[in-house]
């Protein structure tokens, strides 16, 4: 019952928030125009690094091409409902209409996190799952129900971390007001999502596993993908996933203790 | 400016991206195929970043946020034009940034020691010219894109658009040396190579074309100067205040 209802006003907020963001077309084509350089670049960017012997940290070009894949995927994940909601929270603290959210009849944490939704991101996403087709014929990847199974379990745990991760940083504004810099600092740390882990010495590998999970983000998807992953990888996405997704939610019933609204 | 301290530190950090990239560099030893030597690749991206953190321009939001809330239009009546004040608060930033990228560059010689290294005056001097010569570049490019908000409200999203061959092509990222002939036949005629490779090349001692480089930085923006000022005079007539 409470699912159903959940459901119908996601669709309520789905309609307003495309009806709103269709008024800028031109700028949804000059999005598209931004993803596809984007992915140029970076693939021109992976050029160069295999220039030298073929070889990155043990991948082929070909394999890193699944990495660029799921990462690019994720990105408009991002670019579609963590950014434009979760600087929204920002805006929300600081102007003090948090208060209208908290007084709705509906869970907070599902009104901010999924109340808008920039559909250019859309593009980013449909250009990544074109280039991970790309990328099983090239590696010619058997599609089997286990290899499927896997891949969507990883990635969908990635985007719970990475879910987490926005939310985690969008969290701490109730205490730090402007985060728009923490919010950069996450970005350019999400960047080196685009390579793959073992390129890293290892002082930055333990960093990005231990400290802030950007390898599980994208690298273990990419072995599922070729198969190489081990079970006890899967497992620990799963675990570190739904720790992160537990510990985000109790983190931010916990700032909202701490909010005091604007100007009081 | 003093008062958002955590902030410009954290904008320092979010900088850090050239270091990442040297670590993936000297960890697969990609530098045989450019004969750069690991120490003179790692002052690169240092002096790449601390380009970077003196280049960085966010005009357009600024002002695209402005001309949103309507608060260009008593800009307007001043007897100044409001990008000199946006000008002033970039550089009164940089300053602001400058003992940050210190404390990072600091920790950077910790992790490398062998990379220290003390670049002589003149050429310090000529890479602060050209640092400050790509700032103005990027500024003008921005400046131009943030008039573009007179016809359209979101130009913002024109100059994301721009962001991505300045990431790439500038050397921020890979220095330009790196790149495949079929790229370089070409990217020296554009202003990429200029905003950061350059200076960055002119810092760390690595070799580059000195008098090439300032005088295609000088002819850039004898360029864009006139373009701007012809955009700016072209859309202060077609401006109507937002709500009006």
């Amino acid at each position: 019952m409470k699912l159903r209802k959940y459901l119908k006003v996601y669709k309520k907020f789905l309609h307003t928030s495309l009806a709103s963001e269709l008024e800028y077309k031109t700028n949804i084509l000059i999005d598209l125009i931004t993803a596809i350089l984007s992915l140029i670049g970076s693939i021109f960017l992976l050029s160069i690094f295999f220039q030298n012997n073929g070889y990155i940290g043990g991948w082929k070009f070909e394999q890193a091409l699944i990495i660029q894949g799921i990462y690019t995927i994720l990105n408009g994940i991002t670019n579609t409902w963590f950014n434009p909601n979760l600087t929204e929270i920002v805006k929300h603290i600081r102007e003090g209409t948090l208060d209208y959210v908290l007084l709705k009849p509906i869970d907070n944490q599902f009104f901010i996190s999924l109340k808008k939704i920039n559909p250019s991101g859309f593009l980013e996403i449909i250009l990544g799952f074109f280039l991970l087709f790309f990328c099983i014929r090239i590696n010619q990847i058997n599609l089997n129900l286990s290899f499927l199974t896997l891949s969507l379990i990883t990635i969908s745990c990635s985007i719970c971390i990475l879910y987490s991760l926005w939310f985690f940083i969008s969290t701490t504004t109730i205490w730090f007001v402007k985060t728009w810099n923490a919010i950069e600092v996450l970005r350019s740390f999400l960047y080196i999502g685009r390579f793959p882990l073992n390129s890293f010495s290892f002082s930055l590998r333990i960093f990005f596993s231990i400290f802030i999970p950007i390898a599980f983000i994208t690298t273990i998807p990419s072995e599922v993908f070729l198969g190489l992953s081990q079970l006890w990888k899967i497992l620990l996405e799963v675990v570190v996933a739904s720790v992160f997704l537990i510990t985000s939610r109790k983190f931010w019933l916990f700032a909202l203790k701490f909010y005091s609204s604007a100007s009081s | 400016m003093l008062e958002y301290r955590v902030e410009i530190a954290l904008w320092a950090i979010s900088g850090v991206i050239p270091f990442f990239m040297l670590n993936i560099w000297t960890n697969n030893n990609l530098n045989e195929s450019i004969n750069i030597s690991d120490v003179m690749l790692s002052r690169y991206f240092l002096c790449a970043f601390f380009v970077r953190q003196f280049s960085v321009v966010w005009v357009v939001f600024s002002f695209e946020e402005d001309s949103l809330m309507g608060k260009v239009s008593p800009y307007l009546i001043q007897p100044l034009n409001p990008f000199f004040r946006y000008f002033a608060q970039h550089l009164a930033e940089q300053i602001t940034r400058f003992p940050f990228a210190l404390i990072i560059v600091f920790f950077f010689f910790i992790f490398n020691p062998e990379s220290i290294w003390i670049p002589n005056l003149g050429l310090l001097l000529l890479s602060i010219v050209s640092t400050f010569l790509s700032f103005l570049i990027q500024f003008l490019i921005q400046s131009i894109v943030a008039c573009l908000c007179f016809w359209t409200e979101k130009a913002s999203s024109i100059e994301r658009l721009l962001f991505i061959p300045t990431l790439f092509l500038s050397g921020l990222l890979a220095p330009v040396v790196s790149f495949p002939s079929y790229v370089k036949s070409w990217i020296y005629l554009t202003p990429f190579p200029y905003l950061i490779d350059f200076p960055a090349n002119l810092l760390s001692g690595n070799e580059t074309n000195i008098s090439g480089g300032l005088s295609m930085q000088i002819l850039w923006i004898s360029l864009l100067f006139p373009l701007f000022k012809k955009i700016w005079s072209e859309g202060t007539k077609k401006y109507t205040a937002m709500g009006s």
